[in-house]
């Protein structure tokens, strides 16, 4: 066995050792400005994923009036805890469309019929095309589209109850 | 005052644990001989009273004595006494004791039981494992007192998560815990022997049934928690790839792994410094488990007293053992030599791949529930999940059971590929016939779940055939334990593959008197009313089930409980069991119309899951059971030879028998 071979399981874990230091030390900020902020969102006309909702497309976004884009999965753990935040969001009025990562018809279905369904339209991205094309690298996020198909807002990570208001402000600035 | 003396009687072990490391320590210089005497009692006693200082917290639950703080925040006197007593370790204060309970009890096991190492290795073991207890210790005295009171007392306590509330889940966290904890003890030993360099067969066989014992305990605790989120969360799953399930598995895999290096040090003298880093590693994975899942940096569905102040401390003591133990093997273990010489295509060679393997399984779960960790550093939350799990881990599972059914065939040393070829014809055969079958008859089902059930039939026949042409009385338990845990991962892998292939899943918004068709069952409503229990209210379904064409219908009841304290909803999931597979079905919310929510599933087969899990950890035990008993007896006739240990040598085995031992 060679000397650096033997120091290899040391290094490992000190690099876990940092990693796991910087999130206690630095705990998560979702208000994270993305590049995509403050511009269209690309052209895209994605299938519907599900058998009740329709396809989604841009020019469902390009309607006069701010909507959220949300990027969710049947597989994702922290979609389900967002959930009930979002419906609370189309509760209280706000048109939401999701665009399904990598997913499968009847697992979203499944998923939905679990979770609750706050989506207006559904689009089933399989390859995460439109996904990275936003600016998007995980799920869940979570878009604020002005009337006009501009992005405005981007929020990273899961919904939580303490987010709301702050997304409902955002569609309401976006709004006048 | 019951309190107050469990918090004594705590203090006073956690004194007994630094005598423990001081009086080790100094044993192993060269002026401090005469204190090596004192280590093993005072290991004992530690045992003892931090085992009684536990079972006073239990006295405090069974009582609800309403001035000790965990007791109201985690109990209420109209709980059942089973969930009164299992409310003592389902918090973090009270589970934090029992991993020092366990750690110390085993500790004293050690010191009472094992007479074949060296003194001087089996004194360093000791102050090692008084060293890692020690930490745990200050953890639970100095942040996390299971014992403080509260003045003036509470009027009533605030219950037990309703999900708790279960006796698969009682004993789910034991279980685990005893398994994370068995391998502290491996661990120790790991660190006693390079502290003294002494590694070998004698430390292996010293090390094998903590590794074993503790192997078994994790089996179990992953297969009821499996089991326990399948039924428990009424989301039709049995597994999820959430960080708290991963947490479980990591340790699993590196003990699984341990398991098969040790018994290659023990029987060949082989891989020495590779298994003093498995042992590190098995432990490490209990600890970083332990850490995610209480210091709440990841996200997850199971909801945990999540603190970062925990956290940092359980950072602090990872830092401290894993990063310490790891320098050391560093500084070690170059002048821990690699033993003797094997060649590839041999016994050991086939459990290097299949440890190399392994070893590569854990990395890609470890990456995968870190991942989101490293993003996040970066600026970017994500979710890893089935996508990166499933595919990528298959990449290194198939080509695992494979090696795993040729293996146990193969010869220590060295082998011949064609014997070995010719042995391997029939399992060969059946995995062909049954991919046939499978393709005929269920036509495209996915790539995995076809391999999936190819290769379990095809493991299921490897895995009997160690005993084909073997004098099967004469055969010593431990082979018999190989083959029943082979056997189970086949089975439990049929499960995995035929849930994923054949599970039918239906929705739908039901009125009184519906009938719905699912599978081959024809399910009807035929009432919904409320039910009351111990602390809780429900609605029940009352669903009939019907099977095919078969007249005889059957009852199941899933229920939508409602708990008053704290008030939470779950969903009890009515199961129905057929040798072919499992009818679930929850009931789900009211609509206004009056219809009634009803989740249905068929899944052909999927108790096979647990039946798998319980197969492998009554393999482990027979396993362990063969070879203490075969120690056992060595022990009485201490002038017999050091070869009486194992197995004949296949070398003295005709080659025309074919199978070697």
């Amino acid at each position: 066995m060679r000397r650096w071979t033997i120091w290899l399981p040391f290094a490992l874990f000190a690099g876990f050792f940092m990693l796991a230091a910087a999130g206690l030390l630095w705990p998560s900020d979702s208000a994270i400005e993305s590049k995509m902020v403050g511009k269209d969102l690309p052209e895209f006309d994605l299938p519907a994923a599900v058998a009740d909702r329709p396809a989604l497309a841009k020019a469902d976004f390009v309607q006069g009036r701010p909507q959220l884009l949300n990027v969710f999965a049947s597989w994702c753990v922290p979609c389900i805890a967002e959930a009930p935040y979002l419906q609370e969001l189309a509760n209280r009025g706000v048109v939401i469309n999701g665009v399904a990562i990598r997913d499968k018809r009847e697992d979203v279905t499944a998923f939905l019929a679990r979770n609750g369904n706050p989506y207006a339209r559904i689009g089933a991205d399989d390859i995460s095309k439109v996904q990275f094309e936003i600016g998007s690298s995980g799920v869940p996020e979570t878009f604020v589209i002005d009337g006009q198909g501009k992005i405005v807002h981007q929020h990273i990570g899961e919904i939580r109850r303490e987010d709301v208001g702050a997304i409902l402000q955002k569609l309401q600035e976006a709004a006048s | 005052m019951i309190a107050e003396s469990g918090l004594a009687l705590l203090w006073i072990a956690a004194a007994l644990a630094m005598l423990q490391l001081v009086a080790g320590s100094f044993a192993l210089t060269k002026n401090g001989a005469e204190l090596a005497g004192a280590v093993r009692p005072v290991a004992i006693v530690q045992g003892l009273l931090v085992g009684i200082s536990f079972l006073v917290l239990v006295w405090l639950f069974i009582r609800t004595d309403l001035s000790v703080k965990l007791v109201v925040s985690n109990s209420h006197s109209l709980k059942p006494l089973i969930y009164k007593i299992a409310g003592a370790w389902g918090n973090h204060e009270g589970s934090m004791l029992l991993w020092v309970t366990i750690m110390g009890m085993a500790g004293g096991v050690v010191a009472l039981l094992e007479r074949r190492l060296p003194e001087r290795t089996m004194i360093a073991t000791l102050a090692a494992q008084a060293f890692v207890s020690l930490g745990f210790y200050a953890f639970l005295l100095f942040s996390s007192n299971p014992f403080e009171r509260i003045t003036p007392s509470a009027p009533e306590g605030q219950g037990l998560n309703p999900l708790l509330q279960d006796p698969g889940l009682a004993f789910h966290p034991p279980t685990l815990y005893i398994g994370y904890v068995g391998l502290s003890i491996a661990f120790s030993f790991a660190v006693g022997a390079l502290i003294t360099r002494d590694v070998g067969p004698v430390f292996a066989r010293a090390m094998r049934p903590w590794v074993t014992g503790a192997w078994i305990f994790l089996t179990l605790g992953i297969t009821a928690g499996s089991w326990w989120a399948y039924y428990e969360l009424g989301w039709g799953g049995w597994w999820f790839w959430d960080p708290v399930e991963n947490a479980s598995l990591m340790p699993w895999l590196a003990a699984t792994a341990l398991l098969h290096s040790v018994s290659v040090l023990a029987t060949r003298n082989a891989l020495r410094a590779w298994t003093i880093m498995l042992a590190v590693v098995a432990f490490s994975m209990s600890m970083i488990g332990t850490f995610l899942v209480r210091s709440g940096i990841l996200t997850s569905v199971h909801a945990f007293a999540v603190d970062p102040e925990r956290g940092s401390f359980i950072l602090a003591l990872l830092a401290i053992y894993i990063g310490g133990a790891m320098a050391l093997f560093g500084l070690r273990a170059s002048t821990v030599t690699e033993g003797a010489k094997f060649k590839l295509f041999s016994r050991e060679g086939s459990l290097v791949m299949n440890n190399v393997l392994l070893v590569g399984i854990l990395g890609i779960v470890l990456i995968g529930t870190l991942y989101p960790l490293l993003t996040e550093a970066m600026g970017t939350k994500v979710s890893v999940g089935p996508p990166y799990f499933n595919p990528v881990g298959a990449v290194f599972v198939f080509p695992m059971l494979v090696i795993m059914a040729a293996g146990p065939l193969m010869r220590w040393r060295s082998d011949n590929g064609a014997k070995i070829g010719n042995v391997m014809a029939i399992p060969a055969l059946v995995s062909a016939v049954a991919l046939l079958l499978v393709v005929l008859m269920a036509g495209d089902i996915g790539l995995l779940p076809t391999l999936g059930l190819t290769i379990a039939a095809g493991l299921a026949v490897a895995s009997f055939m160690p005993l084909w042409k073997r004098n099967l009385r004469r055969t010593p338990l431990h082979i018999y334990g190989m083959v029943l845990a082979h056997f189970g991962i086949a089975v439990g892998l049929a499960g995995m593959a035929s849930e994923s292939a054949f599970n039918t899943e239906k929705l739908v918004a039901s009125e009184i008197g519906g009938s719905h068709p699912v599978g081959p069952w024809t399910i009807t409503l035929e009432q919904v009313k409320p039910i009351a229990g111990p602390n809780w209210t429900a609605l029940e379904g009352r669903l009939i089930a019907q099977y095919g064409d078969n007249n005889t219908a059957t009852v199941i009841t899933p229920q939508a409980r409602m708990f008053t304290s704290p008030p939470t909803e779950t969903s009890e999931a009515a199961l129905l069991t057929r040798w072919n597979g499992q009818l679930y079905a929850v009931l789900g919310e009211e609509a206004s119309d009056g219809r009634w929510q009803l989740r249905l599933w068929w899944k052909p087969f999927v108790p096979l899951i647990w039946y798998g899990g319980i197969l492998v950890a009554l393999g482990g035990l027979l396993a362990m059971t063969g070879r203490t008993v075969r120690d056992l007896k060595i022990r009485n006739h201490p002038e017999a030879p050091d070869f009486a240990h194992e197995p004949p040598q296949p070398e003295t085995v005709p080659a025309k028998q074919g199978v070697p031992a």
